[in-house]
């Protein structure tokens, strides 16, 4: 079972290093993020949204929808937690 | 100073006067810091889930310096529960509200049906509201991380 379980581990790792393969070099500026979504964020956040820094607009505003399941995730891990721990009377 | 003394000769092993005194001191700046992350997420590195960590830790240096029973008073467990459920309520409900007067999900713009501000304010002020909402789902689940672990759950005795 052990030896099942690094199997599968190894395997899925390896896929996900051969995806990386695809990824634009680290800081290319003609890759396709740097040459259309960051030009469009830097040039227009500040006038679409009146947030001055970027990173807050885009995590709060542009990508609401990620930030809203990363606050659930957070919250059903301490759910868990609590669930699992928490010891009442006796 | 005998009375400083005197006092110190009660402490049980590993309370310190010095320690308990200097963070009954720092907490309220602690808290204050926090919110202050929290709130100039617009405009510096922070937001919600910074300061969040920042007034949980509060709670946890107050149980590290003291104990648990008195973090515990300052800020008991239902309070805490009930802060962090109405931190994902803030933010999912944020979004609902978006799409019930007639915007996307999550779309702050089209709040302004409700309180005609500038739609570019409201996304704004959008931004703002979610990430108070996010602060305060961190501090709860933060400090009840710290309380259940830490007891192994009975929240009597901790670390």
């Amino acid at each position: 079972m052990k030896a099942l379980a690094l199997l599968a581990t190894l395997v899925t790792g390896a896929i996900l290093l051969l995806g990386t393969m695809d990824f634009a070099a680290w800081g290319d500026p003609n890759s396709p993020p740097n040459r259309h979504l960051s030009p469009y964020y830097i040039e227009n956040t500040v006038r679409e949204t009146h947030v001055p820094n970027l990173v807050t607009a885009i995590v709060a505003d542009y990508r609401g929808y990620d930030t809203m399941f990363e606050t659930v995730v957070i919250y059903c891990a301490g759910l868990v937690v609590v669930s699992v721990l928490r010891r009442t009377g006796q | 100073m005998k009375l400083l003394q005197e006092r110190a000769q009660d402490k049980a092993v590993g309370e310190s006067l010095i320690i308990q005194m200097s963070v009954r001191f720092l907490t309220p700046f602690i808290q204050l810091f926090g919110l202050y992350i929290i709130a100039h997420g617009h405009y510096s590195p922070g937001g919600g889930f910074q300061g969040g960590v920042v007034l949980g830790s509060s709670f946890i240096l107050l149980a590290i310096a003291f104990d648990l029973r008195t973090s515990l008073r300052r800020f008991s467990e239902r309070a805490n529960a009930l802060w962090g459920n109405i931190g994902v309520l803030i933010y999912v409900g944020t979004g609902f509200v978006c799409a019930l007067v007639g915007g996307l999900f999550l779309d702050y713009a089209a709040l302004a049906a409700i309180i005609p501000i500038d739609p570019v304010e409201w996304r704004s002020l959008g931004v703002f509201i979610v990430e108070v909402g996010v602060g305060l789902t961190v501090m709860s689940i933060m400090a009840s991380l710290y309380w259940d672990i830490g007891s192994g759950g009975s929240l009597e005795e901790g670390l």
